[in-house]
């Protein structure tokens, strides 16, 4: 599905943030991109719907190069792309609504787009997206009026707008709670395996990441380091991607968060 | 084992000149140079007497304002002037927000950005009363001459506002609605304007009371308004009509002054 050859980023400032990365992601697939800060995750993701320019190699979706594309073109390829952000990146004036519409810009001219007239099988979709999310009372708020996991779920909803074949994820979980993070995730694996969606989630939280995708992939200084099953991710291959560390302690206390969190479950707290 | 002391008086770090000296040198200049500055203006005394007495003259004139004996050149210069002010500033909002757009750096390429900068450029490095003289020449005395002007001046001030509150967005929104494969225009409609229309809005608002208080200065270089009527008034020392004219003025901005600001407030 997605076939990225020897892709190599280097900055202006002559940072090379990426050398030589070569991935493939097949049908259905969720694959965790974990690493460093400044291991260059952001930047791979950015790669592929050329929100930052690569410099070299190819990124092949189906049979179109996004490397090569020109403005429009690559316009039409952004929208098999769905991307959600850290932080939500929505735009907090605007209704949820809107931001789910939003999603459909690609498809539309831009009269409907300007009037907010678009036609009724995108509103019946943007409609039926926030019932999947769990916000349909919450269309005609503001996107700034939402909590956090809120404003992750119409992100959500935004990017499967699209209709995407490909979800590329930014550390979706970065500004919420534990419990809100696992939530999230539950919800965009159940979400990719309904639609067959392979997804590329950049993540932080290694325990978390290893709960829910069915690959790892691990960079370190832009390089790819580690690419195989979540279970064989031992310590050995956590020191290679972010050096030498008591691991064993992180994991223990990650374990320990689970009881604690099913515990407050137990007693009927913490929501 | 040794008792570590901390010391229990802290003065804040020199923050810009960091050498004593300079320090107390910077100051002692500052005020040998103002002393110097004061000694050389010299002041006609006499001059001052009778500017003085022909204050007082004015301000009894204030105190004793004359609505009705000029009211129809008043009323005429208020309705000029309110004319003015609104289509001017509908104008100038009209023009300076494709302008604004223009000169945001991360929404255009560099010629355009150039341009657009230009024109900001120009219209701000010219002071009202400047474009008024010019723009009096060049199209006659009257109101059309100082609707041009302020349209003019409008540019500079919003489109440069405009065109810094657009750099200033969250480039993350702007880039989520980039990535669903949103067209430029629509990239703009929905994650440009959304982030800066309230600040348009209240900027617009803003723009209005000025340009009615510009009105009022640029109507004494012959550029119609309630600023032609006070000048008449002044030349022919009617300073009862002038006292008049000018309490209308302050009683006009004090209104539109409360109005934007209560309409910003709203909008926040």
């Amino acid at each position: 599905m997605l076939q990225i050859d020897s892709l190599s980023k280097t900055y202006r400032t002559g940072d090379k943030a990426l050398t030589d990365i070569s991935l493939s992601v097949p049908k259905g697939q969720i694959v965790g991109l974990i690493g460093p800060s400044g291991a260059g995750k952001s930047t791979l993701i950015r790669c592929i719907n050329r929100l930052v320019e690569p410099t070299e190699g190819r990124i092949l979706l189906g049979d179109s190069d996004l490397a090569r594309l020109g403005k429009r073109p690559l316009r039409r390829q952004r929208r098999r792309i769905g991307m959600i952000f850290q932080e939500y990146a929505l735009v907090e004036r605007l209704t949820v609504m809107e931001n789910v519409l939003s999603g459909r810009l690609g498809y539309v001219p831009f009269w409907r787009s300007c009037l907010r007239r678009f036609e009724p099988h995108d509103v019946r979709r943007a409609y039926a997206l926030l019932d999947r999310v769990g916000l349909l009372q919450h269309a005609d708020k503001r996107a700034d009026a939402l909590s956090g996991g809120q404003r992750q779920r119409v992100g959500i909803a935004r990017a499967l707008a699209q209709e995407p074949e490909l979800l590329l994820v930014d550390e979706p979980t970065a500004s919420l709670d534990p419990k809100t993070s696992r939530q999230i995730m539950r919800l965009l694996t159940e979400i990719c395996a309904e639609r067959k969606l392979p997804a590329i989630v950049n993540i932080h939280d290694v325990p978390l990441a290893c709960q829910f995708v069915q690959r790892v992939v691990g960079l370190s200084a832009g390089k790819v380091v580690f690419d195989g099953d979540p279970s064989t991710l031992d310590e050995t291959a956590l020191s290679t991607i972010y050096g030498a560390d008591d691991w064993h302690a992180m994991q223990q206390e990650s374990r320990d968060d689970d009881e604690a969190e099913s515990a407050l479950r137990l007693v009927g707290v913490g929501t | 084992m040794t008792e570590v002391t901390y010391a229990d008086t802290w003065r804040r770090p020199p923050q810009i000149v960091k050498r004593r000296a300079w320090r107390w040198g910077l100051a002692v200049g500052a005020v040998i140079y103002l002393m110097l500055a004061l000694g050389t203006i010299d002041i006609d005394w006499q001059r001052v007497v009778v500017g003085l007495e022909r204050g007082q003259r004015f301000v009894a004139g204030f105190l004793q304002p004359d609505f009705v004996s000029r009211w129809d050149d008043i009323a005429q210069g208020l309705i000029e002037s309110l004319t003015m002010t609104l289509t001017s500033t509908v104008v100038g909002i009209l023009i300076s927000v494709p302008i604004g757009i223009g000169a945001a750096r991360n929404l255009t390429p560099p010629p355009v950005y150039l341009v657009c900068r230009g024109i900001i450029a120009v219209s701000r490095s010219l002071q009202e009363i400047i474009i008024a003289i010019f723009l009096v020449a060049m199209f006659g005395f009257g109101p059309f001459a100082g609707f041009l002007t302020l349209s003019f001046a409008t540019i500079g001030f919003l489109a440069k506002l405009l065109a810094d509150d657009i750099e200033e967005i969250d480039e993350r929104q702007a880039e989520a609605i980039a990535a669903t494969g949103a067209s430029w225009w629509q990239l703009i409609n929905y994650a440009i304007q959304p982030q800066v229309m309230p600040r348009l809005i209240g900027l617009s608002l803003y723009r209005l009371d000025i340009n009615f208080r510009e009105s009022s200065v640029i109507g004494i270089v012959g550029a119609g308004g309630i600023g032609a009527t006070l000048n008449t008034a002044i030349d022919r020392y009617e300073y009862d009509s002038a006292g008049a004219i000018l309490l209308l003025i302050i009683v006009i901005v004090m209104l539109s002054e409360y109005a934007s600001g209560y309409v910003r407030k709203f909008l926040q």
